[in-house]
């Protein structure tokens, strides 16, 4: 029992410490975002590396949901006559919660992990040190562009899976299900309002803000050699994963 | 010009540095020598100002450079280049920009004038042409003279090097020595190597101290170190396994 209740007081130990880093890295990342120089380039390249490369599997995700999403949505609404609500189920699920954290989630095996990988590997060939000792702050040439992109493009690519997902869901409905169009649209139209794309939006940039500072955390505090690049990846999804949806329960709770 | 006073570093509960005290002579090859795991990189990360040390001061110039400030820090920083164990070049750059990286940050040059001193640079160390391959594609020689290149791009006045030689043969190492001396002598800069490397101590050192548990045990020019009588420096020297130091 005494061990375990160590072994547990050392987990939270661990877990605080770590909570307190990257609290102390956003304050930097913070603060330096909104210092001179401000080098677009490096912001764009991260942008482009965050949103238009993991756009595909955006795609492939948010079309196969809201596909899945009419296919099971119909099964349970059927059953009370209400079919012509599948857009509407649709739409909401897609934009206040599927489509931010599906999207999240692709982003942080895609886009996080390869994140903290070229950040440990830097790490541990010195790389950091050495833009260090160029009087270079590691922080604001690797870590601002990082968290930028990340806030920025989230929210992008979750309108592109919400638009995706709500098209899967109308090919499936109209085409499959046999709803009518023009009801699946209507209904779709009279339903979703606007604040609720806003939250799944809103999600999506905190989503990316907490990928983005997790992977980097993790990618600055890789130790050793390639085994400790591979730990710092695994470590950067496991910990973007559960940010996300923790997040997403607090946001939820917040914004309901 | 640099001044080492009384500077301590542990880790946990391993005493890296126990009071360490050297002077470093302006334009002069100061090599500091010691068996692998005794806190020579530690030692160097201190004074470039990597390592905060847990007591102690680092004199450049009579100014203390461990309580600096950040951006005071950043200032001083721009005074020195740095040639790590592995040169740690940019993965995701070429050759070119490897070394102008310096530059592009510091200076409002134009790419045409970056890349005239950059081939300047490399041509230094020995390197024609290569200005467009990748990292990747260069021996560890090669990347250790365009880490040598890019350390001193920005002409500082002092040039630390981590481990110059170490993973590269005899010959490469020499020629490493070699680079060292035309370099330092062309720029008449301080320079500050670390080694376990006693050929490429010999061949570029004006002043060598030796680092042994935590402390400065030995020091001198060449001639001074090799007649010194220290058992540990000299088992050292020669590279016995019988002696003061054991091997664990």
């Amino acid at each position: 029992m005494k061990d375990f209740l160590e072994s547990l007081g050392k987990k939270v130990e661990d877990a605080l410490l770590t909570a307190g880093r990257i609290g102390i890295i956003f304050g930097q990342v913070c603060h330096l975002a909104f210092t001179p120089p401000f080098k677009l380039r490096n912001i764009f390249r991260q942008m482009e590396f965050v949103g238009v490369n993991s756009l595909f599997i955006v795609l492939l995700t948010g079309s196969f949901t809201g596909m899945v999403l009419a296919m099971q949505s119909y099964i349970a609404l059927n059953k009370f006559g209400a079919e012509s609500l599948v857009g509407t189920t649709v739409a909401l699920s897609m934009t206040r919660e599927l489509g931010p954290v599906l999207t999240g989630l692709m982003v942080t095996g895609r886009a996080g992990s390869a994140m903290a990988t070229e950040l440990g590997t830097m790490r541990v060939s010195e790389q950091i040190d050495a833009l260090y000792t160029m009087a270079i702050n590691p922080v604001k040439y690797l870590i601002v562009p990082r968290v930028i992109a990340g806030v920025l493009m989230l929210p992008i690519l979750v309108i592109v899976a919400d638009l995706v997902g709500i098209a899967g869901g109308y090919l499936i409905g109209v085409n499959m299900l046999d709803i009518n169009s023009g009801v699946y649209m209507a209904r779709t139209e009279e339903y979703l309002q606007m604040s609720d794309i806003f939250n799944g939006l809103i999600k999506a940039a905190v989503f990316g803000l907490l990928i983005s500072l997790s992977a980097c955390y993790q990618g600055f505090n890789a130790k050793g050699g390639a085994e400790g690049v591979g730990k710092c990846t695994t470590q950067a999804v496991v910990m973007g994963s559960v940010m996300v949806l923790i997040s997403d329960f607090l946001l939820t709770t917040f914004m309901f | 010009m640099i001044k080492i006073r009384d500077l301590k570093k542990s880790f946990k509960t391993k005493i890296v540095l126990d009071g360490v005290n050297l002077d470093i002579e302006k334009g002069k090859i100061t090599v500091i020598i010691g068996r692998s795991g005794e806190g020579k990189s530690v030692f160097i990360k201190h004074i470039i100002g990597l390592i905060k040390p847990d007591s102690g001061h680092i004199y450049l110039d009579d100014k203390d450079i461990v309580s600096l400030s950040e951006s005071e820090h950043s200032s001083i920083l721009k005074r020195f280049g740095m040639l790590f164990q592995g040169a740690a070049l940019f993965d995701s750059m070429t050759v070119a920009e490897n070394v102008g990286f310096p530059l592009r940050e510091h200076t409002g040059l134009s790419s045409k004038d970056i890349l005239t001193t950059v081939k300047e640079k490399l041509r230094r160390v020995g390197l024609v042409g290569i200005e467009d391959l990748m990292p990747a594609e260069l021996s560890g020689g090669m990347k250790k003279r365009v880490g040598l290149a890019r350390a001193i791009i920005m002409d500082p006045e002092v040039v630390i090097f981590d481990e110059p030689t170490t993973g590269l043969d005899p010959v490469m190492s020499a020629n490493i020595g070699e680079l060292m001396l035309d370099t330092q002598k062309a720029l008449k800069t301080t320079y500050i190597a670390i080694t376990h490397d006693i050929a490429l101590t010999f061949r570029v050192a004006d002043y060598v101290a030796m680092l042994h548990e935590g402390r400065i045990i030995a020091e001198g020019t060449v001639e001074e170190i090799k007649n010194n009588p220290n058992p540990i420096l000299q088992q050292f020297l020669t590279g016995s396994t019988k002696g003061p130091l054991q091997v664990t």
